[in-house]
């Protein structure tokens, strides 16, 4: 087991003509992914190496029955992408694109809650299974299959953190990027559902960072609903207040959202925090009892 | 991105939210001028991008000529949390009754524009969160049907008790939503809204702040910017795809990835050094983006040696290690370099790397150890 996608997923790439969909199409072939079709409108009929590209998502799907789409479409187009893949009748839709407002974010969010059609992202590096499929533009060679399922807010960090996994003899069930824009798809607390309940999965690390509160959130989550050992690990102690860091969702605004007061709301659950990346597998064997 | 007071009040002037009369002045000649002969209260007010400029002395009433003169004189060019203030506006003075706060923002937990109210209005509406949350009323709005009749009369029923003044307040909360949500603004408030004796409502404070993401569709507000120096530094950065912010320690560093950034800066500071930037140049090798940072990193005389920290995941080490020795080649470097790469090909990245006077790590701790040494 995993969650979210395994190796029968069937996915679209929306934005699958461009730079990136392409390049990330087909590592993600290469990787195992069942990609079965891709999306760019005016291009239908064409093919990128081997994937048959159609105009529409509602084509896409009629051809190929996918259920998951990644879209790599420019931010300004996003929100339509993410739209458009709902009413097509995809189930997951998982937003690489960066830079996407907000405003378009929160309309896609409720286009896409009304039709029960799950989001990760925007700005999203994705999810990868390991061993079964990549959905996202992870790279796939540091990651094993393993029993750590893995939720971050990041991209590169989420990379290193995974290398001292592996390193460290603990491989993942799956590990996702929620995105790192203020308003994004699934979050901690349904990802913590779906790993409590993932047979495969015997721990969880939360990669969290400042901004918002949802850490807090999730600290006292997990203190009430999880049974399985979490470790987290938080960056942006050093950040200073008012600055957007890189992702437009890290920010301390008019004082809240800090490092201290999340790293203290999950000291307070009972969840470890990490002092540097290579601590995370220490508390991990602690947590495991190893 | 943020704007002034002053340049927020002729966006709400747009919308019809009523203000008071309003002068924006950069010399006391301006301010005398907006002032006119006969005496009358005025409200100058510093215009800097930062909270607290009423307890910093940057807010005065004057009655007379001579106060307007007096305190033009005092506020044009005081410093506030190290912001010299350029700008004044020179608002007519208001009868205040009572007033209010009124805010729309992004919420992320709800994921939608919120609504937030309050009769505490024209103190700092965080201290009242923090310390009386049910002071604050709070409305997520549904984006499909905006902020609705009916819930802008509930709002302003709570606030104001009497119908006659609700209509005037739900109009305003209206036309505040459109403003906000057209603009794609990610925080507008009035604090306060005011209350005069005669039953009028009027914002003598306005701020709004935009979405970065949006800017692209709104190239008025683009124009609106008025940056500081290490903001013209952090806009420079972002046009060469790079993304810096400035802090005040002596390690710089280049990362590749926010994430990883910021944990780079934590580690600096777990070890006891302190890091003299965020710097994320992004997924790629281009040599041009290593010489762009580079040239950042040393445009800051703080900075005694760099720290690059760089996670090669589908952009190789190798690949980055070349695009590295590229760039050091182009550019005189006059610090000490210490580089970890990790990841996809690492091995051979150090080896490329080491053949040049870089100092390598294999570890982000061992880096920020070395980097801190050289740092002294």
């Amino acid at each position: 087991m995993s969650i979210l996608i395994d190796e029968k997923s069937k996915v679209i790439v929306q934005g699958i003509t461009g730079r990136d969909g392409a390049f990330h199409a087909k590592q993600m072939a290469e990787y195992g992914t069942l990609v079965v079709g891709g999306v760019t409108p005016g291009k239908g009929g064409d093919s990128v190496d081997g994937i048959p590209v159609f105009d529409s998502a509602h084509r896409a799907l009629s051809e190929t029955g996918a259920d998951t789409s990644i879209i790599f479409v420019p931010a300004k187009f996003a929100k339509d992408a993410m739209c458009e893949a709902a009413d097509a009748g995809i189930k997951l839709v998982i937003a690489i694109s960066e830079g996407v407002p907000t405003l378009d974010v929160i309309e896609a969010v409720k286009f896409l809650d009304e039709k029960n059609v799950q989001l990760i992202g925007p700005n999203s590096p994705g999810i990868i299974s390991p061993g079964k499929a990549k959905v996202g533009i992870l790279p796939g060679n540091i990651f094993k299959q393993g029993p750590i399922g893995l939720i971050s807010r990041s991209g590169t960090l989420t990379y290193e953190i995974v290398d001292r996994l592996t390193e460290g003899g603990f491989g993942q069930s799956t590990c996702l990027g929620i995105g790192g824009d203020p308003v994004v798809g699934l979050h901690y607390l349904e990802l913590l559902d779906m790993f409590e309940a993932d047979p495969e999965t015997e721990a969880v690390v939360l990669v969290g960072e400042i901004g918002g509160d949802a850490e807090e959130k999730a600290a006292d989550y997990i203190a009430k609903k999880i049974s399985k050992p979490v470790v987290s690990f938080i960056v942006g102690r050093t950040a200073p207040p008012g600055k957007r860091m890189g992702h437009a969702g890290a920010i301390i605004s008019s004082g809240s959202g800090t490092a201290e007061e999340k790293i203290a709301a999950f000291e307070a659950a009972g969840v470890p925090v990490a002092a540097e990346p290579a601590e995370i597998p220490v508390l991990l064997k602690q947590k495991l009892g190893m | 991105m943020k704007i002034h007071e002053y340049q927020a009040k002729e966006i709400f002037n747009k919308y019809g939210i009523p203000i008071p009369g309003t002068a924006v002045c950069s010399t006391v000649e301006e301010v005398l001028a907006a002032y006119g002969e006969s005496p009358r209260t005025v409200a100058i007010k510093a215009q800097v991008h930062v909270g607290g400029r009423g307890k910093a002395g940057g807010v005065k009433l004057a009655k007379t000529r001579e106060e307007a003169l007096s305190a033009a004189s005092k506020i044009l060019g005081m410093e506030i949390k190290g912001l010299v203030v350029e700008k004044v506006l020179v608002d007519d003075a208001v009868k205040i009754e009572s007033e209010f706060y009124i805010g729309f923002t992004n919420d992320r937990n709800t994921k939608s524009v919120m609504m937030m109210a309050s009769a505490e209005g024209g103190v700092e509406i965080e201290e009242v969160a923090k310390n009386f949350p049910e002071k604050i009323i709070k409305l997520p709005i549904d984006p499909r049907f905006g902020l609705m009749d009916f819930q802008a009369r509930d709002v302003a029923m709570k606030l104001f008790g009497d119908i006659k003044t609700t209509r005037r307040a739900a109009t305003i909360f209206k036309k505040l939503y459109r403003c906000y949500v057209e603009m794609d603004s990610s925080l507008t408030e009035i604090n306060p809204l005011v209350l005069t004796p005669d039953g009028e409502l009027i914002a003598i404070d306005a701020k709004m702040n935009f979405d970065d993401n949006a800017l692209f569709r709104h190239p008025e507000i683009e124009a609106m910017r008025e940056t500081t120096a290490d903001e013209a530094k952090e806009i420079d950065a972002k046009n060469k795809g790079l993304s810096y912010i400035k802090l005040d320690g002596e390690i710089g560093c280049m990362v590749n990835g926010a994430g990883l950034a910021m944990a780079t800066m934590d580690m600096i500071k777990l070890y006891g050094g302190n890091p003299a930037n965020f710097l994320d140049i992004g997924g790629s090798s281009n040599p041009q983006k290593v010489v762009d940072a580079m040239n950042i990193l040393l445009s800051d005389d703080n900075v005694k040696v760099v720290m690059i920290n760089i996670f090669g995941g589908i952009t190789r080490c190798d690949d980055v290690a070349r695009g590295l020795v590229e760039a050091m080649g182009k550019i005189d470097i006059t610090v000490p370099v210490v580089a970890r790469l990790s990841g996809t090909n690492s091995e051979e990245g150090i080896k490329i790397l080491s053949e040049c006077d870089l100092i390598t790590a294999g570890s982000m701790s061992e880096a920020a150890k070395k980097a801190i040494a050289l740092a002294g």
